[in-house]
């Protein structure tokens, strides 16, 4: 079996193993470890042949291709293949899963269904980073989002089935766009007596007609944008994320809300370069104000997944805000910033659950002087703020100077002004990060909270792994660039002929 | 030539790996392990530094009439932004450089030894030897950085290392409001640099400093300006505008009206941070990066960004000075003689030419930015003995301590000497020399320089007759007593360094264009007699209204009346910046975005879900429970949508 495909039968294996043989949580977990584990060997190896593949001069844009027919009669076929953004994506896919593995240690209410549903999730993530068919992108897409109505129902908190169902029916809502945006690439596609094609590449060389590109455009870009916080149809993001399960919420956070950036990036900006620039002055300017109106707003909040979803707003805005810029240094900004948004929110999500478990409070207001009480998790918040915020050393500087240089490159004082509007947020997100950390964790200790348990071994681990990636990705921003950027000089180049 | 001091990026990278273990290891290294740790890594980078300075100014010396510029690249493209782009890391040797590396490892160093008897007994002890460590690393990053955006990493870098030391009494709501407010203050100003290191790179098509202070560089820009007058706002070039917005982010962090206010509440870090960070290097950051561009801004556009640096320096210098008169907390006092002292520095660049001994003011900007160093640490390390020695920071508290702490006594009034500008001591050669650029440029601007030195001189003498003379408050038991040798022996250090500093020849050293020329002080000079005369006036003053107690202070602060009242409260400026950021930000402008998004975007998407919910009542009819029909009609819904487009279209 091919590399890649693996990415999406050892989810299967492992499920299976669980629902066969196990029992209690112990077992559930172990299995779910173990799985993920190889996943991440599999991940590394991947990265390792990768690299092998392009040093000995392979140029094609997919790498590890493969093409199976699926459903012939329509021309969906399973086909399947890799570049650098999307070796960096299952990277980071599998670490937040075995960090959200480590998080839900001690999950009391039905683990094994719960690992089984995350794991469910992680597969629709891997396929869908791993297609080149729009048909299977689709699928896999729909896989990844449907076990989140579960999760959040099953093992959310608070008005977890209003929460559920605002989250599914919103994203099912932008699938609807999505479907129509696919199924209008696929029809139009048919054009001079070829039969019509799902396949990404196939599609590129078919050049969409320009005027089918204006109208598919943006229901393709609302549809991927819903899932990345676009503004205004973010809002299925902080009651979602208040009442999810910490693990979920790291992995919504941290890769799920990724696949809007991506989509746009790998299939709807790429199909349909000419509606991309059409539509552009528009879509830039929901971007831009989701990145100030996200960060402006979470000034207000006092809820922490409150915060840490308008933060997403702000952050996620930024990465839609790089795309739409269609040059490359904010192109490999936004793919950077889908990194290290993905690390620091799902660093923060995993710290909220631990601090929650503790204190059975979000509120910021009702906590005090954490320092003393828990310090593990109170220096752990203090760095993932810091990054949070943009300090050098920390993944989210480094992607956000390729997304403002970027996008000040462009020749055009539009898109200059605009992007010193987004530098605004660099101020406003130290006002929220430093205000929650300020209220929280530093101050005098109360005596409500006293005798709280310090952090364990597998929350360190956690922690631990999420921050040595936001370290990495800060220090050494070059070993991740050449992963992006080989992807990134191919997909842009229908958008700057 | 390159090779000669490849060795050099051992100075940033002894204190960043010392913070890294002392950061790991804080919970197990106790009290005085870490301090010895910390000291023994800032005393080898110490000594490097010194050789430093010795090889590049006396060994490798002139080449052609001309101080080198040293580039050692470490990583090349550290981020690739395009072709023409990126962040190299890469050290930049040159005169100003190797100054800094002197006086940030000088300071740092005498701030390790004082703080092992000053942290004594403090439970963070560990961890302040660690922020320190890392604050060394980032200024030391910060002054030998080869381009504008890795000097702006290391801006960041000292920026959080200061947020961490203001904070670092983190259970004191005061300390972690000052360092809140710190760092927003300086990310506000950072903003602004940001967008003009932006707009360098967009114009310039590079960030780095040896290419961007190039006379081709300059030349061109210039060419450029004058082919694309449309290029301008308000009447200024947008490269101007860029160097201003540069410029801005100095002011940020150097404490420049009207971006100053966080100076005084970051004294509710411990002293010797005071004495490090707020004194006598981070905060002359804003100079360094002036300094640093400085052929830019001297040929930009006639070196119009620089009269801005002129006059806000000049404010700052006055404005500064006159709310330092009315302070009664001793390390305010200090904070807003920093605020004072540096706005004397960028007035110096300012008003500075640039050939030879035109570019005078150039020189002494940087020479007060060396003895200030050193003067002002002893002052606030002087001040944190005494704070150490009764327990508050407010003067009505002190009073008559010459006779408990001799040295103290001596050495802080050898400090405030050398600030008054009173000869032989440090601040006089270079205040002096500042005070003769700006004459030759500008006589208002000389006036307020002037007047400032007059002003200085008081209030400096206003505090050490009220600390070490005046009325003795009752100290009962407690006696106050002279600080532990560890910290006496920092302050003797420095005392010494105050004396001599004058004399070293600066501008055979550091110059605007690396050129040595030879200044000397003329003592027969109208403008040298006037500017000692002023100061010993000062003094006078000082000595008459403060030696004893006397009714003057309040007769006189009574005659001022509102005026006195106003600069005792800092002229409100603080006031203003929280009804702008509360009052109008938050209440106004974010609270408003939070109801709407939760009330109006919200509402609508709840409301869509409410209707969809009403009209399926209507249609229950189709719902047949099984969920192959519900996939069918949203299949066939979607292609329908599709065909009707298509087919309209």
């Amino acid at each position: 079996m091919d590399i890649l495909t693996l990415f999406v039968v050892v989810p299967v294996i492992t499920v299976l193993i669980m629902v066969l043989f196990t029992k209690d949580l112990k077992q559930a977990r172990m299995v779910t470890l173990v799985g993920m584990l190889v996943q991440l060997l599999m991940s590394i190896n991947l990265i390792v042949k990768y690299m092998e593949a392009r040093g000995s001069g392979n140029h094609a844009i997919m790498l590890f291709e493969k093409n199976i027919p699926w459903f012939t009669e329509f021309n969906a076929n399973y086909h399947i293949g890799v570049d650098g953004v999307s070796v960096l994506m299952i990277l980071l896919t599998t670490l937040i899963v075995i960090a959200g593995t480590f998080v839900s240690w001690k999950i009391e209410y039905l683990p094994k269904e719960f690992f089984i549903s995350l794991i469910v999730l992680a597969t629709g993530v891997y396929g869908f980073f791993i297609s080149l068919d729009l048909f299977t992108m689709f699928v896999f897409y729909e896989i990844a989002v449907i076990p989140m109505y579960l999760l959040i129902g099953i093992w959310g908190s608070g008005p977890r089935e209003y929460a559920a169902m605002k989250l599914t029916l919103m994203l099912m809502g932008a699938s609807a766009l999505l479907l129509v945006a696919l199924l209008g690439i696929y029809f139009t596609s048919a054009s001079g007596g070829q039969s019509p094609t799902f396949d990404v590449l196939e599609l590129a060389n078919r050049h969409m007609d320009v005027q089918w590109q204006k109208i598919f455009y943006p229901l393709a870009f609302i549809g991927f944008g819903t899932i990345g916080a676009l503004f205004p149809f973010h809002t299925w993001s902080p009651d979602g994320h208040a009442s999810a399960p910490t693990a979920v919420s790291m992995l919504h956070a941290g890769v799920l809300m990724k696949l809007g950036g991506y989509g746009i990036f790998r299939f709807a900006m790429f199909l349909m370069p000419e509606g991309a620039l059409f539509w552009q002055d528009f879509f830039l300017i929901l971007a831009v104000t989701g990145v100030t109106y996200g960060a402006l707003s979470a000034i207000q909040q006092t809820d922490l997944k409150y915060i840490n979803a308008y933060s997403s707003v702000s952050h996620l805005g930024l990465v839609l805000f790089a795309l739409l810029m269609i040059n490359k240094t904010a192109w490999n900004g936004a793919m950077l910033q889908s990194l290290s948004h993905g690390f620091i929110t799902a660093l923060f999500f995993a710290l909220i659950g631990m601090i929650y478990g503790r204190t059975h409070v979000r509120d910021i207001t009702k906590m005090q002087g954490m320092m003393r009480i828990v310090p593990f998790l109170s220096v752990a918040y203090v760095i993932a703020a810091l990054a949070n915020l943009g300090l050098p050393g920390f993944s989210g500087f480094v992607a956000e100077m390729n997304i403002f240089v970027g996008g000040f490159l462009n020749n055009d004082l539009y898109k200059q002004i605009l992007t010193g509007l987004a530098v605004t947020s660099i101020v406003v997100t130290a006002v929220y990060m430093l205000r929650l950390t300020g209220r929280m964790i530093f101050g005098p200790t109360t005596k409500i909270y006293t005798n709280l348990p310090k952090a364990y071994w597998y929350e360190k681990t956690a922690i631990a792994l999420l921050v040595l990636f936001i370290t990495l990705i800060g220090t050494i921003p070059f070993w991740w660039l050449q992963f992006i950027q080989d992807s990134v000089n191919n997909f842009i180049q229908p958008l700057i002929k | 030539m390159m090779n000669e001091f490849s060795y050099l990026y051992l100075i940033p990278l002894i204190p960043l790996l010392t913070f890294i273990f002392l950061g790991f290891t804080a919970k197990k290294i106790k009290e005085p392990i870490s301090g010895y740790i910390g000291t023994a890594s800032l005393l080898s980078i110490f000594i490097l530094s010194l050789y430093t300075a010795y090889k590049y100014f006396f060994v490798v010396g002139l080449v052609d009439g001309k101080y080198q510029s040293i580039k050692i690249m470490l990583k090349e493209n550290w981020i690739h932004f395009s072709d023409k782009l990126g962040i190299d890391i890469g050290l930049l040797v040159d005169p100003i450089s190797v100054m800094m590396l002197v006086v940030v490892t000088t300071i740092s160093l005498m701030v390790h030894i004082y703080s092992l008897g000053y942290m004594h007994d403090d439970t963070g002890y560990s961890r302040f030897y660690a922020y320190l460590s890392l604050f060394t690393f980032s200024m030391l990053g910060l002054v030998l950085s080869s381009n504008l955006f890795m000097i702006y990493i290391f801006w960041e870098l000292v920026g959080v290392s200061s947020f961490l030391l203001i904070g670092f009494y983190f259970e004191k709501p005061s300390a972690v409001a000052a360092s809140k407010k710190a760092f927003i203050v300086t990310r506000f100003a950072d903003m602004f640099f940001l967008i003009g290191i932006l707009m360098v790179g967009y114009f310039a098509h590079t960030f780095d400093f040896e290419t961007l202070n190039s006379p081709s560089t300059y030349e061109t820009i210039q060419n450029w300006i004058a082919n694309h007058q449309i290029a301008s706002f308000m009447g200024i070039s947008v490269f101007t505008w860029a160097l201003i917005f540069i410029y801005i982010g100095g002011m940020g962090k150097s404490a420049m009206f009207p971006l100053h206010i966080w100076l005084p509440d970051a004294m509710e870090g411990p002293t010797p941070v005071s004495a490090l960070i707020h004194a006598a290097t981070m905060v002359v950051a804003g100079v360094f990066l002036v300094a640093r561009l400085y052929p830019l801004y001297f040929h930009v556009e006639d070196g119009f960004a620089l009269r801005i640096v002129a006059v806000v320096g000049a404010f700052s210098a006055l404005f500064a000075a006159i709310i330092a008169l009315t302070q009664e907390d001793i390390k305010r006092v200090l904070a807003f003689s920093t605020m004072s002292q540096i706005g004397y520095m960028m007035m110096a660049l300012g008003v500075s030419g640039f050939n030879g001994h035109e570019g005078l003011g150039y020189m002494a900007g940087m020479f007060h930015l060396f003895t200030h160093a050193m003067f002002k640490a002893l002052l606030f390390l002087t001040a944190g003995a005494i704070i150490h020695a009764v327990h508050s920071n407010y003067m009505k508290d002190m009073g008559g301590l010459n006779k408990y702490m001799p040295v103290s006594s001596l050495v802080f009034l050898i400090a405030a000497l050398a600030i008054s500008g009173i000869p032989p001591f440090a601040g006089f050669f270079s205040k002096d020399e500042i005070l003769t650029a700006a004459f030759e440029y500008n006589i208002f601007i000389w006036l307020v320089g002037f007047l400032v030195a007059g002003l200085t001189a008081f209030y400096m003498f206003r505090l050490y007759f009220r600390i070490f003379f005046n009325k003795q408050p009752d100290y009962g038991d407690h006696k106050p007593h002279e600080a532990p040798y560890t910290m006496l022996f920092a302050l003797i250090f420095l005392g010494l360094m105050t004396m001599i500093a004058g004399f070293i020849p600066f501008s055979e050293l550091v110059s605007a264009d690396r050129m040595p020329f030879h200044s000397h002080i003329e003592w027969t000079d109208p403008l040298v007699i006037a500017s000692i005369l002023m100061a010993a006036s000062g003094i006078g003053v000082a000595y008459l209204m403060y030696y004893k107690e006397t009714s003057y202070p309040e007769k006189v602060a009574t005659a001022m009346g509102k005026g006195y009242k106003w600069a005792k409260n800092k002229f409100y400026i603080d006031e203003l910046y929280i009804f702008i950021t509360h009052k109008i930000i938050f209440e106004h402008v974010s609270k408003p975005i939070a109801w709407f998004d939760r009330n109006v975007i919200d509402g609508f998407m709840n409301l869509l879900g409410l209707t969809v919910e009403k009209l399926a009542e209507r249609i229950k009819i189709i719902q047949t429970g099984r969920m192959q029909d519900y996939a069918m009609y949203f299949v066939s819904g979607v292609i329908a949508i599709v065909m009707l487009i298509i087919y309209f279209n």
